[in-house]
């Protein structure tokens, strides 16, 4: 799914770093939340906890079959309806027959990103039903007919005067900027469409196997409300969710809320665990269930990428990403955006569709250090640049770029022998002459040097080489005070 | 101190731009009285297509690499990148081939980048340098998260007579080359630059150092274009400094 489908990384990127507004937003929130989760992981005592988590979530894939199928088992056992959905059309198709059944005309959604990934806003709407977000960003982010740039902080691309802007428009208030005013109004709107909505649509931050349960977390109380007011919850969970046990459930949603707010704990953990009954009266009168794997099995069976399913989506690696912190989410192109989103959407999305994703980043490696569960991202980022390098079946990708392909055959040749790469040395200093300015630094290069000396001087190759200066320095010496160096290979 | 002799690893950056940086590192090495080497065989350790995804391409340099530095005693680096793709990366490329995969392993192990060997390798903290004015220092990607290389350069600097270390705000932040990076997104490696920039000008040095050539070039690189005075060393041409006039 993607509103900007047409416009490429690099025109999203510059325009996220035009914007003083959004620069602004992401340095206030890196500086936050990057820095203090850092903090966190350099302070906190149980220093084993991550990798346990890590561990516990890369055992349960080793038995993905079994564990899914038992938490099926004991959400049915509680009254709710499991599918389990191959593909993205599969999961929207199911979500619709439940609507039509229970002649649903309104649905109120939980924060989710698994539903942007399945793009099921239109197919509801088209059918007739109204579609609202509750979480507060994202309903924001709705009413403007934009998308969401940041996994838990969807709207950080906007500031108060223009969400103050934005419901005057739309909620028909008087204009303000001032935050409690403005969700007070946003609190008023949504809870008549909490009260009015028939089915509530949520994603699922981790569900239980041994319990049979799925949890949500939320700052704001809207899921609570939208999977327990409506007479139908739908949860959408990608098949990579799951956790097998209660205790592994507890360090992964600790892991989850520190590491995405901070938090010990969020402000509210829902518990879904199916639907009503006559001596348990809360909850929904129908609770479904919607495993889905769209593009995971494949993510699953390859061993360079699966660590990626043990991410629990906290946003963390958004937050300490230089380059997510200069473009913003909307450059991504994808609703999972930021180092996550460089690696899975290529996975879930095409990785020839997604190339810059894949090639955009400088693999300086704050995500991997960031990450609570230690996924490699850099080195899984490096493999997909592979893939595009040299083509590949099993993820079906083209070679990317011909051209560089035999660029970088011909560096082979000259970096395997050093007479030819002297050679090129010399040949190169040959001719950089016309472009050496008067500073004595090149400051205009042709082809894709250019990009280089756009915003930036380069050095030319030196008058004398260091491997010249050395030689020079061995003739000039009488006795070398050092081994002979090698022959030249 | 180990008597063992130093393979110098000169990047291809060094070697063939800023030769200066290499023959700073033979200063202290003399002045240390260090024995060293210089492999003339060497080029280019594979970094730039091995981050590009040209994995076998970097394979094919890393088999060069491999066969001009082998016997070497001890392998020794102005750049903390270049010891992570040996180090790190060399092993990696070679896991289908278990011969080529432990004489990677043996190389990797034995390499060094500059500061890392003279402090934790040889022990030295004070290498009676004498560099008068105002120092900040970026700390390079692969260098510090990739290695672990922070307290060393730190030791080294504040060492250093008549140098006054300031510490630069985010100095762990990305500076935004990242290799082909920076010709494939040069407007997000400018934007990330010229972030570098304002807190290296923030920090009101005069002087801003690193242990990485790539990461210098970058940052000069821009700071030229945009006309700013304060200048960049690699560490070793302040470490190689005495104070009579050589700065």
């Amino acid at each position: 799914m993607s509103t900007n489908k047409h416009s490429s990384y690099r025109e999203e990127a510059q325009k996220g770093i035009d914007s003083a507004r959004l620069q602004s937003n992401l340095s206030n929130l890196q500086n936050r939340f990057g820095k203090g989760v850092m903090r966190y992981w350099e302070e906190m005592e149980d220093k084993g906890m991550r990798s346990r988590v890590k561990n516990a979530r890369m055992r349960t894939f080793e038995h993905l079959d079994t564990i899914l199928t038992e938490l099926a088992k004991n959400v049915r056992a509680r009254g709710g309806q499991v599918y389990f959905a191959e593909t993205a059309q599969d999961a929207i198709d199911y979500t619709l027959s439940v609507a039509r059944k229970q002649k649903v005309t309104k649905v109120v959604k939980g924060k989710s990103m698994t539903s942007m990934e399945l793009d099921i806003d239109p197919a509801l709407e088209k059918e007739g039903i109204e579609v609202v977000e509750t979480d507060l960003g994202e309903y924001i982010v709705q009413l403007a007919g934009s998308t969401p740039s940041h996994i838990i902080a969807p709207c950080i691309h906007m500031d108060r005067k223009q969400i103050g802007e934005l419901f005057a428009d739309k909620l028909d208030i008087d204009y303000t900027d001032d935050p409690p005013t403005l969700t007070l109004a946003a609190r008023k709107a949504l809870r008549e469409k909490l009260l009015s909505a028939d089915m509530g649509i949520t994603g699922c931050n981790l569900a239980c196997a041994e319990t049979g349960h799925v949890s949500l977390v939320s700052n704001e109380g809207n899921i609570r409300m939208a999977t327990t007011m409506p007479k139908v919850h739908v949860a959408l969970m990608g098949l990579e969710r799951v956790v097998a046990t209660l205790d592994e459930h507890r360090e992964a949603l600790q892991l989850l809320t520190r590491a995405a707010a901070m938090q010990k704990l969020s402000t509210y953990v829902s518990f879904s665990g199916g639907p009503s009954k006559k001596d348990d009266p809360d909850g929904p009168e129908e609770f479904h269930l919607v495993i889905i794997d769209n593009g995971r099995s494949k993510i699953l069976a390859d061993p360079e990428f699966r660590e990626v399913l043990a991410c629990i989506r906290c946003g963390a690696c958004l937050n300490i990403c230089p380059v997510y912190g200069k473009i913003g989410g909307h450059a991504y192109n994808y609703p999972y955006c930021g180092p996550i989103g460089a690696v899975l959407t290529p996975l879930l999305d095409g990785v020839n569709k997604h190339a810059d994703l894949c090639k955009g980043e400088t693999l300086c490696g704050a995500c991997k250090d960031i990450c609570p569960v230690n996924n490699d991202l850099p080195r899984m980022l490096s493999g997909l640049r592979q893939k595009l390098a040299y083509g590949s079946d099993r993820w079906n990708v083209k070679q990317h770029n011909l051209t560089e392909g035999y660029i970088y055959r011909l560096w082979r040749t000259i970096t395997s022998n050093s007479f030819l790469y002297r050679t090129g040395v010399r040949l190169g200093r040959l001719i950089q002459r016309p472009f050496i300015g008067n500073n004595k630094l090149i400051e205009k290069m042709p082809s894709i040097g250019g990009a280089w000396t756009k915003d930036r001087d380069l050095p030319p190759i030196a008058p004398k080489t260091f491997a010249e200066i050395w030689r020079k320095k061995q003739r000039l010496k009488p006795t070398p005070a050092a081994p002979a160096s090698r022959e030249e290979k | 101190m180990s008597g063992k002799t130093v393979s110098l690893f000169i990047q291809c950056l060094v070697d063939t731009m800023f030769p200066e940086t290499g023959t700073a590192m033979m200063t202290v090495f003399d002045r240390l009285g260090i024995p060293y080497d210089y492999p003339t065989g060497q080029t280019c350790c594979g970094q730039p297509a091995f981050n590009s995804g040209y994995h076998h391409d970097a394979a094919g340099a890393a088999r060069h690499f491999i066969d001009v530095f082998e016997d070497a005693e001890v392998i020794v680096c102005p750049s903390g990148s270049c010891v992570h793709m040996v180090r790190h990366h060399y092993p990696e490329l070679f896991k289908k081939e278990p011969e080529m995969h432990s004489r990677a392993v043996a190389v990797g192990e034995k390499t060094y980048e500059f500061t890392q060997y003279l402090v934790d390798e040889l022990g030295f903290t004070d290498l009676q340098a004498e560099f008068s004015g105002s120092v900040t220092y970026h700390d390079s990607c692969h260098l510090h998260r990739g290695l672990g290389i922070f307290s060393q350069p730190r030791t080294l600097l504040n060492n250093v007579r008549g140098l006054e270390f300031i510490e630069m705000t985010d100095s762990d932040t990305c500076c935004g080359f990242g290799g082909t990076f920076s010709i494939n997104y040069p407007e997000i490696s400018t934007a990330m630059v010229d972030e570098k920039i304002e807190n290296i000008l923030a920090s009101k040095a005069e002087v801003v150092t690193g242990c990485d050539i790539s990461c210098l070039m970058n940052i000069s690189g821009r700071l030229s274009r945009r006309k700013e005075k304060i200048k960049v060393l690699h560490i070793a041409e302040i470490l190689a400094a005495t104070g009579r006039g050589d700065r």
